[in-house]
């Protein structure tokens, strides 16, 4: 039940095949998007080209362990791709990583593959996630989901 | 007998274990128990089959009129209303029964029983519908090809297909066209040790606490004290799918 | 008896030929458009909902499996159980039954949610599914009626046609098996919750199979202007009046065990009586179009040897399976499953206990009939370029 499939390996032997070629042209610019977290750091979760030569793999990886093992908080995570590489605009709204020169679509609108991931998972950074995720100490958890006095469970 | 069964029991060496998982967990609050807390961006233990995770509802406090624990679970995962309530996804929804014979009525929320023996991961073809160890009962979207072949098996009708694109889903719950799914037990809450799901939150503080989480297979449990201490059932329970899922007073 | 001779089908006007396969290719562009825009915008657009999970593709699918199997029967007839007036007509028997096999794959695959993840179903296989099983026995059923079809129509390797012919037998019986045991092992739903589902289906589909087979084998032999005799279609005619008796006898049985179930009381009465279109479709679409008037018109003294006969038994049977599915598929899905033995549901959020509705849309339909039309297109196309139908089938003179 574990095991990735087969064909995808072979998909992503060839996206990295592809996404190297991209990598030669992209070589010399850091492309991060303006007004992304990304922008102010030294470098991404690993080192810049390990991360565009590997990170499908590192997300695929990281989905099972989620997924099926239910563990979170991994290094390589994809909302933290997008929490860190989603830019914003001059309104400060966030912008959407798949949408046309945002950060994912740079790369693979060159390449011409289309990312499946966000077909699911969401875009943008989750202003709500502060709830329970990663993301957040757990210190607010004392307020807000503590029991009201007085329920009777018998 | 070679029916493996998860039943709550009051097991010894269960209890020690028990006991043993317990002093690792911190109460920060009444109710809520946090396991293994890890702190900020820490990486998970992830599920054990140390514990199964399951409901006792009582039905007897499930108040007329009120939706709170659908509103939550609909707001936990960002289960949209489309005005389209033949294919809107439904996680969990109250239903209002009569009996038969004596007009008694009685109303109660219905969400995925977390079968220990799920018809709906018997037939997924693609293994997308899987178990997890700790009896949580998920549908794994990478692998779901949209056959819907799982709605059709599930006895409870438990199940919703995402009939269109989606934008803005939670980030805790991931969901898109095309795919099945159900109720996750908030198992992103329970990875993160927060001992309460959505619902179980809304009902408690609407003040009927007709829901309670817990690990059945911890005989300390509050859950598994309700248990063994009061008649419960299963929903067609002739099926014997042992769900996770126990009702009072229905 | 003497020599038969296969030679590639050629239409009498070129003309009908390029037309009629013009006109199959329009249906199956607007068929695979209409599934492009049910999966692009995703299903809502469909008569389908959470309650009816699965609709009018599903039933054209199933449909077409089915009759794929049973079609083959007639090969089975020539080279297992050795019936000499059958056994020029295997060719296209195992012909047909791929066409009808690959329509119905289509459809099926093109309604599913995820159609671009069809990898995943053919690299991941949970072998308890009946779905998992089935995705290999589809794939199987092609290639060894491949090379079933192979062994009829290369005299080198013609002494394996018998083995072969026993290996592709049971298999289309599993195949069939497998296809009604989707149902069969729902057990929470009661329309599904029975064993006799399998059986019932592998006699269907030698009703299905041999409708289709002896409607398009008429049609074919017009269209080329070749001869049939009317020995042969006469002994294709019985045959067909066994096997839609047979079903006829097996849905009663499957009805009546059915009655003699309690909890199953429900789900009869609305099938029988109260189902409203479901009841109808039942009565009038299964029974009276789909038994009793192909039977009349097969065994009527009447219509001795009338070919027109033969071809309208045909298509009521067609017609009649055709329902015989809607009710089983839909008519299943839309009784309320009871959750609550001994209550009444009073209000619920999701359609509890109430008949859910369904009304099949446009798309769905053209879907359907595309899967139909590249069954026959297939055939029309591998007719032509393959020897596959005698140069006459006139009765034998001996
Ligand atoms: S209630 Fe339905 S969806 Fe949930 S585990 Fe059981 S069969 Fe599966
Ligand atoms: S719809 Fe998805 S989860 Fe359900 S049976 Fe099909 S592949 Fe499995």
């Amino acid at each position: 039940m574990r095991s990735s499939l087969i064909s995808n390996r072979y998909l992503i032997v060839l996206l990295a095949a592809l996404l190297l070629s991209a990598t030669q042209l992209f070589a010399g610019s850091a492309f991060v998007t303006k007004g992304s977290k990304a922008a102010s750091l030294d470098s991404c979760v690993a080192p810049t080209d390990v991360m565009r030569r590997n990170h499908m793999d590192f997300l695929q990886h990281g989905r099972d362990d989620t997924v099926i093992d239910g563990i979170r908080g991994l290094d390589y995570s994809l909302s933290e791709c997008v929490d860190c590489h989603a830019a914003t605009d001059v309104s400060g709204k966030s912008m959407p990583v798949d949408a046309e020169g945002q950060f994912c679509q740079e790369c693979h609108g060159y390449v011409a593959v289309s990312p499946a991931c966000f077909q699911c998972h969401r875009t943008t950074p989750d202003a709500k996630a502060n709830k329970y995720g990663n993301h957040s100490d757990k210190s607010f958890l004392v307020g807000p989901v503590s029991q009201p006095a007085g329920i009777q469970r018998d | 007998m070679s029916k493996k069964s998860d039943q709550p029991s009051m097991d010894r060496r269960q209890f020690i274990g028990g006991t043993v998982a317990a002093a690792g967990a911190v109460t920060i609050a009444p109710g809520v128990i946090l396991h293994a807390v890890a702190g900020s961006n820490e990486q998970t233990e992830g599920a054990s089959s140390e514990h199964r995770w399951g409901m006792v509802i009582d039905a007897n406090k499930c108040a007329d009129g009120c939706s709170a624990c659908v509103d939550a679970c609909n707001n936990e995962h960002e289960l949209t209303d489309l005005g389209r309530p033949e294919t809107d996804a439904a996680w969990i929804r109250t239903v209002k029964l009569k009996d038969k014979q004596t007009g008694n009525i009685s109303r109660l929320p219905v969400m995925c029983q977390h079968c220990e023996h799920p018809p709906c991961v018997d037939v997924c073809p693609t293994n997308a519908s899987f178990k997890r160890v700790d009896g949580v009962v998920l549908v794994d979207r990478h692998r779901c090809i949209g056959c819907r072949y799982c709605m059709m098996a599930c006895p409870y009708k438990a199940r919703s297909f995402i009939h269109e694109a989606l934008t803005d889903q939670s980030v805790y719950a991931p969901r898109g066209k095309g795919c099945v799914e159900s109720c996750t037990l908030c198992v992103h809450r329970i990875d993160e040790g927060v001992m309460q799901t959505a619902c179980q939150e809304a009902c408690d503080k609407a003040g009927h606490g007709a829901i309670l989480f817990g690990d059945l297979k911890d005989p300390n449990s509050e859950i598994s004290q309700v248990l063994k201490k009061y008649n419960s059932v299963q929903i067609r329970g002739d099926l014997e799918l042992n769900t996770g899922v126990r009702y009072r007073n229905l | 008896m003497s020599k038969m001779y296969y030679r590639e089908l050629y239409c009498g006007s070129p003309t009908r030929f390029w037309a009629g396969l013009a006109l199959l290719g329009t249906i199956i562009a607007i068929g695979l458009g209409a599934a492009y825009y049910m999966e692009h915008q995703g299903h809502w657009v469909t008569g389908m909902s959470n309650q009816i999970v699965w609709g009018l593709p599903h039933v054209f699918a199933i449909f077409l499996i089915v009759a794929a199997s049973g079609a083959l029967n007639v090969a089975s007839i020539g080279s297992v159980f050795g019936g000499p007036l059958y056994k020029p007509l295997g060719r296209y028997s195992g012909l047909l039954a791929i066409g009808l096999l690959a329509g119905g794959l289509m459809v099926l695959v093109l309604d599913l949610g995820r159609p671009d993840r069809l990898i995943v179903a053919m690299t991941e296989y949970n072998f308890k599914s009946i779905f998992a099983w089935n995705v290999i026995l589809y794939s199987g059923f092609f290639a060894i009626v491949g090379v079933y079809l192979w062994t009829m129509m290369d005299r080198s390797v013609s002494k394996f046609n018998r083995p072969v012919g026993f290996v592709a037998f049971f298999w289309r019986i599993a195949l069939t098996t497998g296809t009604g045991s989707i149902f069969g092992f729902l057990v929470a739903r009661e329309a599904y919750d029975a064993a006799i589902m399998a059986p019932m289906f592998v006699i269907m589909s030698f009703s299905y199979g041999l409708a289709f087979f002896i409607i398009t084998l008429i049609a074919a032999y017009i269209w080329g202007d070749r001869e049939i005799g009317d020995l042969r279609l006469t002994r294709l005619k019985n045959l067909l009046g066994v096997f839609v008796g047979a079903v006829l006898y097996f849905a009663l049985a499957y009805n009546l065990t059915n009655l003699y179930i309690t909890q199953h009381h429900g789900i009869e009465s609305f099938i029988l009586l109260n189902g409203g279109v479901y009841t109808q479709m039942f009565w009038i679409g299964q029974v009276l179009i789909g038994s009793i008037l192909p039977l009349f018109l097969i065994y009527s003294p009447a219509f001795d040897k009338s070919r027109w006969a033969i071809a309208a038994a045909s298509v009521a049977v067609l017609i009649g399976g055709f329902f015989q599915i809607y009710v089983i598929v839909i008519g299943g899905q839309a009784y309320p499953m009871n959750l609550f033995p001994g209550k009444e549901v009073v209000e619920s959020g999701f359609f509890d206990g109430v008949v859910a509705s369904y009304t099949p849309t446009f798309p769905e339909a053209a879907l359907g009939v595309a899967g139909i039309a590249v069954a026959l297109a297939m055939v029309a196309v591998g007719a032509r370029v393959f020897k596959v139908f005698p140069e006459t089938l006139e009765d034998p003179n001996d």
